[in-house]
C-alpha cells in the first residue's frame, strides 16, 4: 500500500505537490528539488506531470521511477493525449515493475496549448476508459482480454474540476470515473470556497476522497493570465481585485491559497499545492 | 462534401518549379462548392500562372474528379493539350488528384488541401460533423458526434477544460458534451450517460479503406 493510500485510510489531512521531469536528461537537480519539497512539508507523495500543458519534458515514467531509486513516492500522472492503448497499458506494466504505486489518469491539455502545436494528439481513450484499463490490468487481464503473468496493484486517481458549468454534466463524469475504479481525486485548482464546498457536499456522499487544488496566485496579472489561458482554471474578479489592490500581491496570494486550505480542512481530505517555484512557501500556505 | 482550399501562391510556385507549361483540371462537384476549383477557380488559376510565365495548354473540370474512370475519360478527351504540357495542375481534392494520377503518366501538382468532410451551413460556410470513423455512435449521444465535434473525441462526457459550455481550445466553439447533455436532458433520455462507454474499435476504420458493394 502506497504511503498516499496509507494516510488517505488512516483520514489524515493529505499533502501533494508537483514537479516537472527535467527538460533533458540531467536528473540531478531536479531529485534534489523533489527531495527539498519532501522536506518542506509532510508531503505524502509528489506529482510528477505529463508532458504538461503539452509542453516536451522527460517522460514522466522514467523519472517517477527514479524519484522511488531516490526513496520518493511519486503520483504517475498519464495523460491519453500522447499514447494509444498499447503504449499506455505497457507504460503501466512498466509502471509497477519499477515500484511507481500511485497513478493520476488524465484526458491531458490539447496539443494546441504547447510547444508542439502541429503534434498529432492520440486520445485513443479518453480518462474513463483509462481507469476501466487499469482495474482490468490490477485484476490480470489486458484490454484484448488476455491474461497477464502478474497483475500490478496501484492506487489510482482521477482529476476533477469541482467549479465547472453545468454542475450536473461534470458531476456525471465524477460519478463515471468512481465506477470505473478512481480510489481518488486530485482537483483542478479552486479558488470559490462555496462552490468547492457545495461540490463536495454533494461528491463526499460517494466516499472517495478528494484533494482541493491549491494555486499559489503570485499576481494579478498572473490571475488574468490563467482565466485567459489555462483551461479549467478560473479566478474570480474579487481575488483578482484582492491581488491588484495588494501593496505585495504574493503575500497576498499566500493568504489566499492559506484561505483555500483551511476551507478544504473542514470538507475534504487533503490538498494538492501548485505553488509553481515557490516552493519554500508551502509552509507558510499549510501554517494554520 | 469534401471541404477544400487553394494553397497560397508561394507554395503553388514551389510546386510548379520545373514546369513550363501545364494542363488544368478542377473538378464540379466539391471544389466547385468550395469555391476552390470549379469553372471560375480554374479560369483565375490560368489568369495567374500567365503571369508566372507557365503556359496553359488547356484545361477541363471533370464532373467529379474522384470518379477514376470519368477523370481518365476527360483526359483521354483532352489527349493532345495534355500530351503537350509538362504537368498536370490539378484543383480538386486529394481523391480528385489522385484519380488524375492513376490516369495518367504526366507529373502531377495538386492545388488545394483537403480539409475535411462538411456540412454547409451556407454557401462558404463549412463545419465538420461526422470524421468517417467506421463505427458510428450517433444513436446514443443525441445525433452529435463527439467523435468529431469534440476537440479530443472523448467518448465519456467533457474534460476538464469544458468552460460554461465551451469548449477549450477555442472560447467560440460549443463543447461537444455539452450540446450532447442539453439535448438529452430536453429529450428526457439518459442516453450515452446512462454507462461508461467503451474504447472504440478503431480497426472498424480501414486503412486504407476500401469498400465493394456486392450486387
Amino acid at each position: 500500500m502506497s504511503r498516499l493510500q496509507r494516510k488517505l485510510a488512516l483520514n489524515e489531512f493529505v499533502i501533494t505537490a508537483e514537479i516537472a521531469p527535467p527538460k533533458g536528461v540531467e536528473v540531478a537537480p531536479s531529485i534534489a528539488q523533489a527531495k527539498n519539497l519532501a522536506d518542506l512539508a509532510d508531503l505524502a507523495a509528489i506529482n510528477v506531470t505529463d508532458n504538461q500543458g503539452a509542453n516536451m519534458r522527460m517522460s514522466p515514467l522514467a523519472f517517477s521511477g527514479i524519484l522511488c531509486q531516490a526513496g520518493i513516492e511519486p503520483i504517475l500522472q498519464l495523460t491519453c493525449r500522447d499514447r494509444n492503448r498499447l503504449a499506455l497499458q505497457s507504460d503501466l506494466l512498466g509502471a509497477s515493475a519499477l515500484g511507481i504505486e500511485n497513478l493520476l489518469l488524465l484526458s491531458g491539455d490539447h496539443a494546441s496549448f504547447g510547444d508542439h502545436p502541429e503534434a498529432r494528439s492520440v486520445f485513443d481513450l479518453d480518462s474513463v476508459q483509462l481507469l476501466q484499463t487499469v482495474t482490468g490490468l490490477m485484476q490480470g487481464v489486458d484490454m484484448a482480454g488476455k491474461k497477464l503473468s502478474s497483475p500490478p496493484l496501484f492506487f489510482v486517481g482521477a482529476a476533477v474540476s469541482p467549479e465547472a458549468e453545468p454542475f450536473e454534466l461534470m458531476f456525471q463524469k465524477y460519478r463515471k470515473k468512481i465506477d470505473c475504479g478512481a480510489q481518488f481525486f486530485q482537483t483542478q485548482a479552486v479558488f470559490d470556497a462555496k462552490r468547492f464546498a457545495g461540490f463536495m457536499q454533494e461528491a463526499s456522499l460517494l466516499k472517495v476522497p478528494v484533494l482541493a487544488g491549491v494555486l499559489l496566485l503570485k499576481s494579478a496579472g498572473m490571475a488574468r493570465f490563467l482565466n485567459a489561458n489555462i483551461p479549467g482554471v478560473k479566478v474570480p474578479e474579487a481575488l483578482v481585485e484582492r491581488l491588484d489592490q495588494s501593496n505585495n500581491p504574493l503575500a497576498e496570494g499566500v493568504a489566499i491559497a492559506r484561505e483555500m486550505v483551511a476551507v478544504s480542512r473542514d470538507c475534504c481530505q487533503g490538498v494538492h499545492l501548485m505553488t509553481l517555484g515557490h516552493e519554500h512557501l508551502i509552509p507558510e500556505i499549510l501554517s494554520v | 462534401m469534401i471541404i477544400s482550399r487553394q494553397k497560397n501562391q508561394d507554395e503553388l510556385k514551389k510546386s510548379l518549379i520545373g514546369l513550363s507549361k501545364v494542363f488544368l483540371v478542377g473538378c464540379g462537384a466539391c471544389a466547385t462548392v468550395c469555391k476552390s476549383g470549379g469553372e471560375e477557380e480554374v479560369f483565375q488559376m490560368q489568369e495567374w500562372l500567365a503571369t508566372q510565365s507557365v503556359e496553359v495548354t488547356g484545361s477541363v473540370v471533370v464532373d467529379e474528379a474522384c470518379h477514376i474512370m470519368r477523370a481518365g475519360r476527360d483526359l483521354r478527351q483532352n489527349r493532345e493539350s495534355v500530351d503537350e504540357a509538362d504537368g498536370i495542375l490539378v484543383l480538386a481534392c486529394g481523391s480528385g488528384i489522385q484519380s488524375i494520377a492513376i490516369s495518367s503518366e504526366k507529373r502531377v501538382v495538386g492545388g488545394i488541401d483537403s480539409l475535411f468532410l462538411g456540412n454547409v451551413r451556407r454557401i462558404g460556410q463549412y463545419e465538420e460533423k461526422c470524421s468517417l470513423c467506421g463505427e458510428c455512435i450517433l444513436n446514443e449521444t443525441a445525433g452529435i458526434c463527439p467523435v468529431t465535434t469534440c476537440a479530443k473525441g472523448l467518448l465519456n462526457g467533457p474534460c476538464g477544460g469544458m468552460a460554461d459550455g465551451h469548449c477549450e481550445i477555442d472560447q467560440g466553439i460549443d463543447c461537444a458534451w455539452h450540446l450532447i447533455y442539453e439535448r438529452l436532458k430536453n429529450q428526457g433520455r439518459p442516453g450515452v450517460f446512462a454507462r461508461p462507454v467503451a474504447p472504440k474499435n478503431w480497426s472498424r476504420k480501414q486503412k486504407p479503406g476500401r469498400l465493394k458493394v456486392e450486387r
